[in-house]
């Protein structure tokens, strides 16, 4: 009967996707109709082709680590897509001929860059999150995964969102936001797909066996609610039509300013760093095989980082039309948060403490270390430049470039690495990986990579900072904007090399994981047959 | 009263110590006596239940034996 009911729904979806691409007011709403009318009509068809069958009701005695092992292999398709595009990007500010002209208004750097960051936060970043949290949530309340299928939707969905951002923002489809360029119907899908993914994280929650809740758990659903609240607040918008991808945000000038940047600035402290802390407190602990240092550190780190980052966003329009006393709440707010991320820091490389060894036999801890090192050195950075003076030499210049790519590519990027690499074993019952002296390779390329880009972006940043502040004793400005352009290039064409190596990194891992599930050798004590009910 | 002024006034006042006490509220409760063997079975409830769920609640058990129980 369900089955059924999915049948109908998913046909109406599919002739509606179709009739509102036959009367699509613009290019990116036409190709995004087609998008959902496609993924309606394969859906239907999966649908079709499985009923019937015998169903096999999932035993409560199972992990449900279908759809984490769906998300492994998502978060790695989607690491490589994502960093492919940083490099093109990058390239391509280095040598413009890379913008060609038959490819303007779809290729060029202005349509590819929010591809780029899409990809690596929400497709890469964003599965990452999903897929761990959903083995975490299962594997800390000792229970399966709330709400059946729900889990698969929410993969799904995800995906879909993905490729309806992608396929609309080469043609043009953006609302102009940073880090928040989805037209508004994807907006509402992601609302959707997100109210999916906290039923089912609170779900699990609420049947866990465990008395407690353990602490990544604590940061995962943070992340989820907060994300919720931003991703809604900041895209109150009314359609032009709803044939069309355009809208009209309710707020406008430096009000919907503060309101992109209090979202902006959040994405970061609950996406990138509530949503990692959660991988943290629980792959760090379980890869070096001791609890974490101190739990009392990470429910006041918790806390902290809960009520200080709400409150950093304005430090992102100094010197704007946004008053001065916003600029240094926001400012004061960012550098208290220094003491909670160091907090959080110290608590997971103490996690160590008496397994320093495995830094030097166990390439993955190292990744993790690496990444816990980049969370601290950009959680200083961080605040550092949200100083007002600090600020007026580094704002619009390359230094914040390579300030969100510590952030990104050590932080975020190492752990997931990390993570990647102590589930895949797991979850496809191998004894090990395929091989360590591969993610030795991967450590030092991505480590590399990341050095020479951020060093690169701190010359190139500072340089330009001073080139445009720089005036002759008439009080004339001495440089022209090309200038700092020109002065430029070999920072520019190094950073693109440092990201060459971190992306040659995500493909040897791509390959070590490969072959880890098709070749590495079967756990040699299969898990013991779960006894009937 | 203007709505900027009104809430202007909540923030600068209420809400800001309500929040304040409330944060350092959970620092005391962090800290409280006896909370450590409560945070070691937490913190080493990570090692078990890694295959497959438990079958029934896990017993909440606060003592020295669980202390060291994930060596």
């Amino acid at each position: 009967m369900w089955d059924y009911v999915k049948l109908v729904v998913l046909g109406l979806v599919a002739v509606l996707a179709g009739y509102a691409a036959s009367q699509a007011h613009d290019l990116p709403y036409l190709v995004n109709a087609i998008v959902v009318m496609l993924a309606a009509v394969l859906t239907f068809i999966w649908t079709l082709r499985s009923m019937g069958g015998v169903k096999v009701r999932a035993s409560k005695l199972e992990y449900m680590d279908g759809v984490v092992r769906a998300g492994v292999i998502a978060t790695a398709f989607w690491a490589v897509i994502g960093f492919s595009m940083g490099v093109l990007i990058a390239f391509q500010l280095a040598f413009p001929s890379l913008n060609p002209e038959w490819a303007q208004g779809i290729l060029n750097f202005g349509r590819l860059r929010p591809l780029h960051t899409s990809a690596v936060i929400f497709a890469f970043g964003g599965n990452g999150l999903i897929m761990s949290a959903f083995y975490v949530v299962q594997r800390t309340c000792a229970t399966r995964l709330w709400g059946g299928n729900l889990g698969w939707f929410v993969f799904w969905g995800w995906q879909l969102m993905i490729v309806m951002a992608a396929t609309s923002y080469v043609l043009g489809g953006t609302q102009s936001k940073e880090y928040a360029e989805t037209v508004w119907y994807i907006d509402w899908w992601i609302v959707v797909v997100w109210v999916a993914f906290l039923a089912v994280f609170m779900g699990t929650l609420f049947n866990r066996k465990e008395p407690h809740i353990y602490v990544a758990n604590w940061f995962y659903l943070s992340f989820i609610l907060t994300i919720a609240m931003l991703h809604i607040g900041n895209n109150l918008a009314i359609p032009v039509s709803f044939l069309s991808s355009q809208s009209v945000q309710i707020t406008g000038g430096v009000q919907d300013a503060m309101v992109q940047w209090w979202y902006g600035h959040n994405a970061v402290g609950f996406f990138l760093t509530a949503g990692f802390l959660g991988m943290m407190y629980y792959f760090v602990p379980k890869q070096a095989e001791r609890p974490v240092y101190s739990y009392k550190l990470s429910i006041i780190h918790f806390w902290a980082l809960i009520f200080m980052y709400i409150w950093a966003g304005p430090h992102h329009l100094h010197y704007t039309a946004l008053p001065d006393w916003a600029g240094t709440l926001g400012m004061v707010f960012s550098i208290m948060l220094w003491m909670p991320s160091w907090g959080g820091m110290i608590n997971g490389l103490m996690t160590l403490s008496g397994a320093w060894d495995k830094l030097r036999t166990d390439p993955v801890i190292r990744m993790m270390v690496m990444s816990i090192g980049f969370y601290g050195m950009s959680t200083f950075e961080g605040p550092m430049m949200s100083i007002r003076a600090v600020n007026s030499l580094s704002h619009y210049t390359d230094w914040t470039v390579g300030h969100v790519h510590s952030g990104a590519l050590g932080w975020n990027g190492m752990i997931t690495f990390g993570a990647l690499y102590f589930l895949t074993p797991r979850l496809w019952n191998k004894e090990r990986l395929y091989s360590l002296a591969l993610v030795n390779w991967h450590f030092w390329l991505a480590t590399i990579g990341i050095v020479l880009y951020a060093s690169a972006m701190w010359v190139s940043g500072i340089m330009e900072g001073l080139m445009w502040r720089e005036v002759d004793a008439n009080g004339f400005l001495v440089n022209a904007f090309a200038d700092t352009v020109s002065a430029k290039y070999p920072m520019l064409v190094t950073r693109g090399v440092g990201g060459l190596l971190y992306l040659t990194g995500g493909l040897i891992m791509c390959y070590n994981l490969w072959k880890t599930v098709t070749s590495a050798p079967v756990r040699a004590t299969a898990p013991a047959a779960v006894p009937a009910e | 009263m203007e709505t900027y002024t009104f809430l202007r006034e909540l923030a600068d006042s209420w809400v800001l110590l309500v929040m304040v006490t409330f944060f350092l509220g959970v620092v005391v409760w962090a800290f409280r006596p006896g909370s450590r063997p409560v945070h070691d079975e937490v913190a080493t409830s990570i090692f078990r239940n890694e295959t497959r769920p438990a079958r029934d609640p896990v017993e909440a058990k606060s003592g020295p034996q669980s202390k060291e129980a994930w060596k």
